[in-house]
Order: structure tokens, then C-alpha cells, then sequence
């Protein structure tokens, strides 16, 4: 693929991106205020970040996968069960995958 | 507010920034493995500034996927942002469409977390700033070293940032799921392990990220008459 097209991917990807940020800033308050659009949205972020984390954490390109990034998450499961700080969750995970990866070469 | 409240939000977004900037490398690295340049990568960073659609567009280009595709899967995550933004529009209550232009850009998945989480709608305004301000620094700088610096990266560090990403997002989602943080904790548990649950069946089947999409729109919608008859 030509530098040109990278461009021209780069570029419309990202105003796009960003007009639908601004949407979503733009629509009136009125739509917003309906109970059931707030409860609807009230449930996006634990959707969004609970399959985040699934696919983030257990896949790889079209399979399921286990590795050091499921120990990692054990470990942040722990820190947070214990009321550890986002920074530190972060560092124990990042280590465990680390040390994962050391251990199974 | 007071300034110990003040300085908690503060530390948290600064905290979250750092973890957050540090996986800009990690960006970085995989536009460099896509075949994209450093401006390319710097670009996608400063003007997109949002991670997973950046990693969409990288990852269906170093897939070998066309260059519509890979527009098409950045656009797709990108619609949650629309979502944020509805969320966020009246926390923020921008006066100016000026202000309402420049706040857009920085709505993204840390931005609203942290914004939504605070106590009180003061706060939520402090940690919509200072959250965004430190992840677009800390994205963009560490997006630049992540590029120029790709090929030095080793195994384990790659490891160790692969474990970082889902982690980052179980400590979100974390708070969500419990008594002290959310009025439903048993019908959040309940979403979380849908998005899930559906995300994790549909990978075999789905294009890279779309899964994600699905699984949310299935799951809020879903799951929203149950609770509302319970509640009622």
C-alpha cells in the first residue's frame, strides 16, 4: 500500500472518529433525558469494558487464547479484590505477563 | 469539593495517564509493524486520540486488510465515543460550540470512566480534564517513542504490555461491579459477564473488534427490560 493511501486511511479515519465524538456532544438534551436511554447507557460501560477485557485478554486475531495475560489478570483480580491502586494493579499485571513470558520462553 | 477531594481525582487521572501513556509505546510499535511512519502513527495519536480504534486501523493494515476496512473497523469502535459523548454532554454542559468542539475530543473510554466515577459533578469536570490532559500527553509522546524506538522493543516487554491493556480495563470495569461503586452492582455483574460472554463466542466468527461492538449493543439492550421491571 502506497504512502499516499496510508494518508488518506490515517486521515479519514480520524475526522471520522472525531465527528462521532462530536455527535454524541451535539444531540439535544431531550433524547438524552428519556429513562430508558439512560439506563440503556448506564449499562454500555460495563458491557464495553467487561468484553474488552475478554478480548483483550483472551484472544488472539480470530482464536481463544491462554497465556500470560490471563495470569496477569488474575493478579490485577487479586490487587483490586484487595483495594489496590489503579497504578499498582497496572505494575503486578504487567510484571506477571512479564515473568510469564520469562518463565515459558 | 474539598482539596482533599480535589487532590485524590487529580492523583487518580495522573495515575491512569501514566498507565495509559505508557501503552502508547505499544501503539506505536504496532503502527511501525503495520508499515505506517512515525508522522503516520503521531498523526493517528494527536488527531484520533482514541486507542482501540487506532489499534483497529493498524491492526486490519498490518493484517493486510484494505485501506476501507481498516477506515470501517476504526469508525466502528469509534461509535462507543458517540455514546460517551451523549453521557457526557450535560456533566460537561460546554457554554460555547467552541468549547463543545475542543471537549469532543477528548471523550474516550478513561475520560468518561473517570468522569462518572467522581462523587459530584465538580469533580467529574476536574477529572474529565486532568484525565484528558494527561492521557493526550502521555499517548502522543510515548505513540512517537513506541515508533522510532519499535525495533528495541524485546519479548518481555512486549510481554508485559500485552498484560497491562486488559488489566487496565478490569481495574475500570472493577468498580462498576461493586456495592460501593454502582446503585446495581448484581445487574452490572450480570452485563459485564454478557459483554463478555458474547464478545468471547463471537471472535471465531467476526472481524477484529467488532465482536466488541456487538457485544455491547446486544447486552445494553438486552438487559435494560429485566432490570427495569425490577425496579418498578
Amino acid at each position: 500500500m502506497s504512502g499516499d493511501t496510508l494518508w488518506v486511511a490515517v486521515v479519514v479515519a480520524s475526522v471520522g472518529c472525531y465527528l462521532l465524538k462530536l455527535a454524541g456532544m451535539s444531540v439535544p438534551a431531550a433524547w438524552v433525558e428519556q429513562p430508558w436511554v439512560a439506563r440503556v447507557v448506564d449499562f454500555v460501560p460495563a458491557a464495553l469494558l467487561a468484553a474488552l477485557v475478554a478480548v483483550q485478554g483472551l484472544t488472539s486475531d480470530d482464536r481463544v487464547v491462554v497465556d500470560g495475560r490471563l495470569a496477569g489478570l488474575a493478579v490485577a483480580a487479586l490487587a483490586l479484590a484487595l483495594r489496590a491502586p489503579f497504578i499498582v494493579v497496572i505494575v503486578l499485571a504487567g510484571a506477571t505477563g512479564a515473568g510469564v513470558h520469562l518463565l515459558t520462553g | 469539593m474539598s482539596a482533599a477531594d480535589r487532590t485524590r481525582t487529580l492523583r487518580d487521572a495522573v495515575g491512569l495517564g501514566v498507565a495509559v501513556g505508557l501503552y502508547g509505546i505499544a501503539f506505536g510499535a504496532a503502527a511501525d509493524a503495520a508499515g505506517l511512519d512515525a508522522w503516520q502513527a503521531l498523526t493517528l495519536s494527536a488527531l484520533m486520540f482514541t486507542g482501540a480504534s487506532q489499534f483497529a486501523l493498524v491492526g486490519v493494515l498490518g493484517a493486510g486488510g484494505s485501506a476501507p476496512a481498516a477506515v470501517g473497523s476504526a469508525l466502528l469502535l469509534g461509535t462507543r465515543n458517540t455514546v460517551y459523548g451523549v453521557r457526557m454532554a450535560p456533566l460537561l454542559a460546554p457554554r460555547s460550540a467552541l468549547g463543545r468542539a475542543a471537549a469532543a475530543h477528548w471523550v474516550i473510554d478513561e475520560t468518561t470512566a473517570m468522569a462518572v466515577a467522581a462523587p459530584d459533578r465538580e469533580l467529574g469536570r476536574l477529572a474529565f480534564w486532568a484525565t484528558g490532559a494527561t492521557i493526550y500527553l502521555g499517548w502522543n509522546a510515548m505513540t512517537l517513542v513506541g515508533a522510532l524506538g519499535a525495533s528495541g522493543l524485546g519479548g518481555t516487554a512486549e510481554a508485559a504490555l500485552d498484560s497491562v491493556v486488559p488489566a487496565a480495563f478490569l481495574a475500570l470495569l472493577w468498580p462498576r461491579l461493586t456495592a460501593r461503586g454502582s446503585a446495581e452492582p448484581g445487574a452490572q455483574r450480570r452485563v459485564a459477564l454478557g459483554g463478555a460472554g458474547v464478545a468471547l463466542a463471537l471472535t471465531p466468527f467476526v472481524p477484529a473488534g467488532v465482536q466488541v461492538i456487538v457485544a455491547v449493543v446486544a447486552v445494553a439492550l438486552a438487559g435494560r427490560p429485566r432490570t427495569a421491571e425490577r425496579a418498578a
